[in-house]
């Protein structure tokens, strides 16, 4: 086992000696530093005596190399070293001598100037999501204007990982929240002995609002995603840049491809979040209230206006492009680092359920201020 | 105990297959105490695949290796531990936690094994390494993605000399590095040998750090190490592999460059 290591400062004639003695090693720098340091003789030390040393590692070279920085000593300054200690210690010496004064501590006040860095992030997303919408809308018409460069390959196959994958999930997840609601529904409207009601509040609320929320969250948080992860890791192996220069667009190849999947998919996945919600409700009023599937079916007849679908469906494509363009936006802002990938992934996802949201509620008050 | 206590490492019939792929067959090595250590080979030796056995990171499917007379996978999790803190490790493309600054890198193993050091020590201790590693002291507060690849490599280094360790095993070091800046790295690399203590475990394809740097150099070929000697007994060594590695027109070129500069260079080094 090796000795602790400890030193003291003698007073000479020809100056101050420290005699170190035990290991000079990493587990002992905690107590050595502040000991070393603080000792009151440390500024008028002269000579250094390694003699009784048993173990100098790098952490013990700083300390000694840092006593003769700070007093301006060489290395001659340096008694019984080993060839080893000595070489150890100037290499340690010639690092500290090129550092400079070392970087400002943290302080309260920082918090402004992050606060003011978020801001500027902020703005400046905003303005390059602007700029991409932009982009975005000066290529997709001529595209589209020319059925040879549509890339139907891609298309479909982001149709199925997009659409014909998220069926199942979306069908489910539909037909359990049209469940709850009309279980609520009915609970409420009991009290009225207008139990009946549940029926018009679960198909309105479905087609107008709950079908295409759904489709659409649930969308924002799995294809968002997984389009910032494609793109993201192909931007960051620089294959971005690779299709650049081989005098590829990568908009149109792989922004166009995908939106044009989410507006084909997303409407279609809302028809059948609505069917599923309705169907669910069916279910419940068959079996915990008294109305039969043949009551619901025709009371639903009665009630149904074609101007709810409408309201419903219409919203789909625009939350498609927000998706979409949320999504292959942050693949393009990932970095060079795999970290990058997966911050950008979550940061889209936020984004894009946020928008969906957000946008939902607009409509909500436009449809309400015109009556529909 | 066979080991002599100058063979930091041993390895005796090692035995690495994947599927029915046999990389290694029965490979015997030794690494002696303060040597730099060359191992080249083709693409597909399993160059790396010896590295990770050494360091434990793949358990061979036969064979022994000891590293400081122990084998380690016959020891339990805390002595294995301990001796894995003698390893630094530079791994291909650096392995630099790319969450993390340069600086917290490098304080990473120093959080780990030494909590008893405070923010500011760890900053010394850390600045030190990235210091030691030819980095400025700016590089310090930068992330891995801010860095050039040499940079990068540097900084890796930093971190694998955290815990100041006995062996230092570095993967490919140079490639991917310009010649000036793969040379500075050479000499870096003999500097900490030299100032440190080190043992180099050094895998490379680049024929000017095997001239300039290497104590011994150890071919892999044919699933074994077909010799491991200082570089003149490895030149004249007969084998279709090595004739073409030394003697192709990069092998006559490092070794002119060598042989022109090799006067003022001992004189640099040897002490």
């Amino acid at each position: 086992m090796d000795q602790a290591p400890a030193f003291q400062i003698e007073t000479t004639p020809s100056g101050d000696i420290a005699r170190l003695r035990g290991a000079w090693t990493l587990p002992g720098f905690a107590r050595l530093q502040p000991a070393l340091d603080g000792h009151r003789q440390i500024a008028t030390v002269r000579r250094i005596d390694l003699g009784d040393i048993e173990r100098l590692d790098s952490a013990g070279a700083l300390l000694v190399a840092r006593v003769l920085k700070r007093n301006g000593l060489d290395l001659d300054a340096l008694e019984k070293a080993s060839d080893e200690q000595r070489a150890l210690i100037a290499a340690t010496r010639a690092t500290l001598d090129q550092q400079v004064a070392h970087a400002r501590p943290k302080h309260w006040t920082d918090l402004f100037e992050r606060a003011g860095h978020a801001t500027a992030v902020l703005v400046d997303q905003v303005r390059r999501m602007l700029g991409f919408i932009g982009l975005v809308a000066v290529r997709f018409p001529s595209v589209m204007v020319q059925p040879a460069r549509w890339r139907l390959t891609s298309i479909v196959s982001h149709v199925e990982q997009t659409g014909v994958d998220a069926l199942p999930i979306v069908a489910l997840l539909s037909f359990m929240v049209g469940a709850v609601i009309t279980f609520l529904g009915a609970t409420v409207l009991q009290e009225f002995g207008a139990s009946v009601f549940a029926v018009e509040l679960v198909s309105f609320s479905f087609l107008r609002e709950f079908g295409v929320l759904l489709t659409a969250i649930l969308l924002a948080g799995r294809t968002a995603s997984a389009f910032t992860a494609q793109i993201g890791a192909m931007k960051a192996r620089e294959e971005i840049d690779a299709l650049r220069t081989l005098g590829m667009d990568p908009v149109d190849i792989l922004v166009l491809p995908r939106l044009l999947a989410l507006l084909v998919v997303l409407p279609l996945l809302t028809c059948v979040a609505m069917a599923a919600g309705i169907i669910g409700g069916l279910v419940i009023c068959a079996t915990s209230l008294d109305i039969s599937s043949a009551m619901f079916l025709a009371r639903l007849q009665d009630t149904f206006e074609f101007r709810h679908f409408l309201v419903g469906v219409i919203k789909a494509p625009v939350f498609a492009l927000v998706i979409g363009i949320v999504g292959c936006l942050q693949g393009f802002e990932v970095g060079g680092s795999a970290e990058s990938v997966g911050r950008h992934t979550t940061t889209s996802v936020v984004q894009a359920i946020f928008l969906v949201i957000m946008l939902d509620a607009v409509f909500a008050l436009v449809f309400q201020t015109l009556g529909i | 105990m066979s080991t002599t206590p100058d063979t930091l490492i041993q390895v005796r019939g090692l035995v690495n297959q994947f599927g029915t792929q046999r990389v290694h067959d029965g490979l015997d090595l030794d690494v002696r105490r303060g040597e730099i250590l060359g191992v080249v080979g083709g693409s597909g030796t399993g160059k790396s695949v010896l590295m990770r056995s050494i360091v434990g990171l793949r358990p061979p499917d036969g064979g022994s290796v000891k590293v400081f007379g122990q084998q380690l996978d016959a020891l339990d999790d805390r002595a294995r531990r301990a001796i894995e803190r003698r390893f630094g490790v530079l791994f291909q493309d650096g392995a630099l936690f790319s969450s993390l600054t340069v600086g917290e890198n490098v304080e990473v193993p120093l959080r780990e094994y030494h909590p008893e050091l405070d923010a500011r020590q760890r900053d010394l201790i850390a600045d030190l390494k990235v210091g030691l590693a030819g980095l400025p002291e700016s590089a310090g507060d930068k992330f891995p993605s801010q860095l050039s690849g040499g940079m990068r490599k540097r900084a890796a280094l930093a971190r694998s000399l955290a815990l100041d360790p006995d062996i230092l095993f570095l993967d490919e070091p140079t490639a991917g590095l310009d010649p000036i800046g793969a040379a500075a790295f050479d000499r870096l690399i003999r500097t900490l040998r030299d100032a440190l203590g080190l043992t180099v475990f050094l895998i490379t394809h680049d024929l000017d750090t095997l001239y300039s740097i290497c104590d011994r150099v150890a071919v892999l070929a044919e699933r074994k190490v077909l010799v491991c000697a200082p570089l003149p007994e490895v030149e004249a060594f007969d084998h279709p592999w090595i004739r073409d590695y030394f003697h192709g027109p990069r092998g006559r070129a490092a070794q002119a460059a060598t042989a022109s500069q090799a006067v003022p260079d001992r004189q640099g080094t040897d002490r």
